[in-house]
């Protein structure tokens, strides 16, 4: 009885008396600020605490800059210029998504600064705008065995500035680290400011990989439910021109800023030419090709061809076969030099479709793609 | 196991019988942070400093708390040692790291993410250990401890010397990166024998 009393004594006194000596030694050792953090030259100024990372220090200040992987430094996206900082700050974890101007002119991973001083910081000014939104499930519809429509009602703040292409980042909550956000392209057109549309596709458990977060959590939400996205987040340029064709080309589950995209022209810039080329594996793949096959029938410039590439005995199809870079290559005209190009879907397909645009004289700044 | 002098534990500690290169203990840290003898260095520093001081702590407490023989409360707590050392070192690391932080921001950037390797580092624990099973008196010890630290301090920095050489070498790609590290420290620790019988524990 004796042994189990001693040893709860001494081992929890141990506890408590390593973790009061940390607390003090944190007291003495990190400096807490607080920090002023001026972003742009003075657009936006705020003073935080010392010891957190410049990411959460941000996000903690309502400024949202994209972060897909949550602050773990492997997808790259929250980049930030941090004005007097050296290249030999760089941490080691950082360098392999930097690009050698970047490491020259301060960009760093926010997820990897600590503050520790004031800092001066150039961020996108549209990051800005971006805000926190309380937003409400309307509707969940089957489009495929996997991909469901996500229709979002924005209650607070009600309305969203979002443009051409562009995505949000949904908070999905996770036992770990209260919740991680995942990033979803916008699928409805820009004139509806009040509602979000998403293409969801689920990702299940797949051998030793686990089931996707964000797509399990989505896939679980019912009508009523309320959920918190940030946005808008996108680095789509389009051209407004009407004379200048819009090639889009998508696969998989990449087809929610295509819809975004085409829906938005056909709407805003009447006349300017649309092409969208989807590539799917079977017929149990295809979505909302009835929608457009009906979009193309209302406007001579709107062209739309789904290819099947994984076709099983039997299926009934009557359009084109094969990858769809095949299709891009058939359907459309050898000089591409002035159009544009909106690419989404798996690495592979991207590479193959820029090949072909870029045999077709397109220039490479003009390709925009979203890999995932 | 008092008949020695503290220095032949220090010496044997370093060359005959060197905590990586014959126990092969802390072996996670020493293949991930030696491609630059720079960092190699850093770690190597904060290894010694970690495992000295955590000797001379974990000794203190083994034998004030927990040895029935010698402690204030003459209760057998010795199955107590690995999870107090654990987080002793634990709690030292985090303390090494905010130090390391404010002093340097040099080491800090150097160091990076990688000095929590160290909280998990078997090398520091298995001095520890190792010190208990010896029964070596305090100041024996801490020569221990520092003489394990340094002694991978060697050969973390020796073999990150090596790995910027190989960096210019024609690997055979089945090797790979590992592979060809792992062979070099059997190759090294083949050459540390040739330091048996200078002195010995």
């Amino acid at each position: 009885m004796e042994l189990f009393l001693w040893s709860s004594i001494v081992f929890c006194g141990t506890l408590v008396g390593l973790g009061a000596l940390l607390q003090v030694a944190a007291r003495f050792l990190v400096d807490p600020g607080p920090f002023t953090i001026d972003i742009n030259g003075g657009e936006r100024v705020f003073q935080t605490e010392g010891g957190s990372t410049l990411l959460a220090a941000l996000t903690d200040n309502k400024i949202f800059i994209p972060s897909a992987c949550g602050g773990q430094a492997t997808c790259g996206h929250c980049k930030a210029r941090v004005l007097d900082s050296q290249e030999s700050d760089v941490l080691p974890t950082e360098k392999a998504f930097m690009t050698r101007q970047e490491l020259r002119n301060g960009t760093r991973l926010a997820c990897q600064v600590k503050v520790k001083r004031d800092l001066a910081l150039r961020i996108p000014g549209h990051l800005l705008a971006v805000k926190q939104y309380r937003a409400e499930v309307v509707s969940t519809v089957d489009l495929t065995y996997d991909i469901k429509e996500i229709r979002l009602r924005l209650l607070e703040p009600d309305r969203m500035d979002f443009s051409y292409g562009h995505y949000i980042q949904v908070n999905v909550p996770d036992p770990d680290e209260g919740y991680i956000s995942r990033a979803y392209s916008i699928s409805a057109p820009i004139r509806e400011k009040n509602e979000l549309e998403l293409n969801v596709r689920l990702h299940p458990a797949h051998g030793k990989i686990p089931a996707g977060k964000g797509s399990s959590y989505l896939h679980s939400l019912t009508a009523g439910e309320e959920i918190t996205v940030t946005g808008p987040y996108g680095e789509f340029e389009l051209d407004q021109d009407p004379n200048v064709h819009l090639i889009c080309v998508g696969g998989g589950a990449g087809m929610a800023p295509m819809k975004n995209l085409i829906l938005s022209v056909l709407d805003t810039i009447p006349g300017k030419p649309v092409s969208l080329f989807f590539g799917c594996r079977g017929t149990a793949d295809v979505f909302y090709l009835d929608m457009y096959e009906e979009l193309a029938r209302k406007h001579e410039h709107f062209k739309v061809v789904y290819a099947l590439s994984d076709m099983q005995e039997g299926e009934q199809w009557n359009g084109e076969t094969g990858f769809i870079h095949l299709s891009v290559d058939k359907h459309l005209p050898d000089d591409l030099r002035p159009h544009q190009a909106f690419l989404c879907g798996p690495p592979l397909m991207i590479e193959a479709v820029t090949e072909v645009l870029l045999d077709k004289n397109m220039k490479p700044e003009r390709i925009f793609y979203d890999k995932y | 196991m008092d008949h020695q002098p503290f220095w032949i534990i220090l010496v044997a500690a370093i060359f005959t019988n060197n905590i990586l290169l014959s126990y092969f203990l802390g072996m996670c840290s020493f293949l991930a942070v030696s491609k630059r003898v720079e960092t190699a260095v850093g770690l190597g520093m904060a290894v010694v400093f970690v495992s000295t001081c955590t000797s001379a702590i974990n000794w203190l407490i083994y034998y004030e708390l927990l040895n029935p023989e010698t402690s204030i409360l003459g209760v057998d707590l010795r199955f107590l040692q690995f999870i107090v050392f654990i987080a002793v070192i634990a709690a030292f690391v985090q303390l090494v790291e905010m130090i390391v932080e404010k002093v340097s921001d040099q080491l800090y950037t150097a160091l990076g993410i990688f000095l929590p390797l160290i909280t998990v580092n078997c090398a520091i624990l298995g001095a520890c250990l190792l010190m208990v099973i010896r029964e070596y008196d305090f100041v024996r010890s801490v020569a221990y401890g520092l003489g394990s630290g340094l002694g991978w301090m060697l050969a973390i920095v020796a073999i990150a010397g090596i790995r910027e050489r190989l960096r210019f070498s024609h690997v055979p790609a089945a090797l790979g990166e590992t592979g060809i590290v792992m062979v070099v420290t059997g190759i090294m620790a083949m050459a540390f024998i040739g330091f048996a019988g200078i002195v010995s524990l």
